[in-house]
């Protein structure tokens, strides 16, 4: 199991402190530069590992620094404390995002993102919560990080906690029959405290969602499972931090986050070929140039 | 309220699974339970009226099923997510793989009416694949409880357990095996007789049929050394190889398939560590025809009969 840093922790909890003072367009402004940091993470741990999901991971990069830089309850240096809020990536195959936004925010050092998917490396391709602090529960076949969000957020409610429970799921992720099982036990318990957010990148691996297996009308499904529906621009962080806040309706949030897969490298943008596709060296420079 | 044992009566380990679950629960707020439409098949109507709040129903939704006991494990609770066998370890193998086993949470998964427990509903509600799925799964404990006593055990046992276990519940009349107070421990046999000439291991169902055929054979001057062996995954490797040296032969005996379940586990070590003759019964690799319990197990010969028939084999080879 990997260990915080703690002076990346103190950072961070300094940065978040300062934070809460902040007016949101300053808050988004910050969330943004955090967010440039994280896809550079990204693309060098995938050029050093010759592997990754590389456009989900850029993707899905904008919630992820919004959720632990601006709204969970969490403290990088006791990971699991009992009282924190409850984060899972349902969309393993991300990993490498996550790790990235982990380790910016002190979980563990940054130096380890150096050793992703090398062998024996605690970060696996796919994140596994026995071996780094910060996941909730380990995932990579889709479908899976849901319903475990689902029995979190339930777990608060029997025992009457206040902690919230977030989860991010793929938007071809939907297609797998487990998350809407996971959808209807949310909606008939009643968990405002749980928020799904749908990286709605419309594209998964060999073709658009919607030529695969379509998902629309996405919000109408969600709304027609009981759910709260929120539509977010996935990177503008000023809409995620409000699409993020608490239920209004006692029912739980479904945020659709429309995002671009392979967002902030012009060349990896919208392209299904870039799924799983790992950048040439002169490919690694142009996209650091473009992450500035 | 504890099931009372009377000599020579049957019991469905129903009823001792649930008077152990509403007694921890009374003990322990986190014991919760997860179910699947199963309330009634799982004999927990009392447990829903006594802590309604602590009954989650997920519907018929398995998958959902086990990764819901997995999120309440993660946040403080004690899941015995309960389901008919069948469905918990056919539609939930990779939730059970991933969300509780590989994530290391500790969920308790209690397979319900396993086995051929439901005959007449046929090979769809068989859970007789459950035990070599479940053995192949790391980081899974696999108890096989014989009886009310172990069943009760054994759901003692994994509310304490640090790791996810799964807990096969018997529903087929079993008469009572094991004395009172035996313990119960991952990786730990029970002698239920003594013998020298051939060992037979059996669980669940099949221990008090091995336990009648070594009388059987008593009378006719061979010497069984019968085993409860309650857990395949962590198995007692001593007890296997103890028996291997000390005895002729080792017959194994399950109400599961023979393609990856007790006697499987049993041929490995054998077979790469002191091999001896073995016979291995079970449900041979097929679908079983129309039939109630008690005839599926009299046709695939899992009967005291079939054991000593097995037993004799053995001895008359050696």
């Amino acid at each position: 199991m990997l260990t915080a840093d703690p002076d990346a922790a103190a950072r961070y909890r300094a940065w978040r402190d300062q934070a809460a003072g902040l007016g949101t367009s300053d808050r988004a402004t910050d969330l943004a530069r955090l967010a440039t940091e994280v896809r550079r993470s990204v693309i060098t741990m995938i050029d050093g590992a010759q592997l990754g999901h590389i456009g989900g991971d850029l993707s899905v990069t904008d919630i992820l620094v919004t959720l632990f830089g601006a709204v969970l309850d969490v403290d990088p240096e006791d990971p699991r404390r009992p009282e924190r809020d409850r984060f899972i990536l349902s969309k393993g195959h991300c990993a490498a995002s996550l790790y990235a936004t982990l380790a910016h925010c002190g979980y563990f050092p940054k130096s380890e993102l150096a050793t992703f998917m090398a062998p024996m490396s605690a970060l696996n391709g796919h994140p596994n919560r026995t071996k780094v602090p910060g996941v909730e529960t380990n995932t990579g076949p889709l479908g899976h990080g849901f319903p475990v969000a689902v029995g979190c957020a339930l777990a608060a409610k029997v025992s009457g906690a206040s902690w919230r429970t977030f989860v991010v799921l793929g938007d071809g992720e939907l297609q797998e029959g487990s998350n809407w099982e996971a959808a209807m036990t949310a909606a008939h318990y009643d968990l405002a405290s749980l928020t799904a957010i749908v990286d709605r990148n419309r594209l998964q691996q060999g073709a658009p969602t919607e030529e695969t297996k379509r998902l629309e009308p996405l919000a109408e499904k969600w709304a027609g499972f009981g759910w709260e529906v929120r539509d977010v621009d996935g990177h503008d962080h000023e809409g995620l931090l409000a699409a993020l806040r608490p239920s209004e309706t006692g029912r739980p949030v479904a945020v659709i986050a429309h995002t671009v897969k392979g967002k902030g490298v012009s060349f990896i943008e919208n392209r299904v070929e870039w799924h799983h596709k790992v950048p040439t060296a002169a490919q690694v420079k142009a996209a650091l140039e473009e992450l500035t | 309220m504890t099931t009372e044992l009377v000599p020579d009566t049957t019991y469905d380990c129903r009823q001792a699974f649930a008077d152990e679950l509403m007694a921890l629960a009374a003990e322990d707020e986190r014991v919760i339970v997860v179910c699947n439409d199963s309330v009634g098949s799982s004999n927990l109507v009392e447990f829903k009226k006594r802590f309604p709040d602590r009954l989650i129903n997920v519907g018929i939704a398995e998958q959902d099923l086990v990764g819901v006991g997995a999120g309440l494990a993660n946040g403080g609770f004690i899941p015995f997510v309960s389901a008919a066998g069948p469905f918990l370890t056919g539609r939930a193998t990779e939730q059970i793989k991933t969300d509780a086993a590989y994530s290391g949470v500790p969920v308790i998964l209690c397979g319900q009416s396993p086995g051929m427990a439901y005959g007449e509903l046929g090979p769809t509600h068989h859970s007789i694949e459950d035990l070599s799925w479940m053995r192949a799964i790391a980081d899974l404990a696999v108890a096989v409880p014989a009886d009310p006593e172990q069943t009760r055990a054994a759901v003692r046992w994994a509310a304490g357990f640090s790791g996810p276990a799964y807990l096969r519940i018997p529903r087929f009349k079993v008469p009572a095996v094991t004395p009172e107070g035996t313990p119960f421990e991952p990786g730990r046999a029970i002698r239920l007789t003594d013998g020298d000439d051939v060992t037979v291991m059996a669980i669940g169902t099949l221990v008090s049929r091995a336990v009648e055929a070594a009388r059987t054979l008593r009378a006719e001057g061979i010497g069984v050394r019968v085993l409860n062996m309650t857990f395949i995954e962590p198995m007692d490797v001593d007890a296997v190889l103890s028996a291997a040296r000390e005895t002729g032969g080792i017959v194994t005996a399950e109400e599961a398939t023979t393609t990856g379940g007790l006697g499987a586990a049993v041929a490995t070590t054998v077979a790469q560590h002191h091999p001896v003759p073995m016979r291995i019964l079970g449900v041979p690799r097929r679908f079983a025809p129309t039939g109630s319990a008690s005839f599926l197990l009299e046709y695939f010969g899992l009967t005291a009969d079939g054991i000593a028939a097995a037993v004799r084999e053995l001895v008359s080879a050696g």
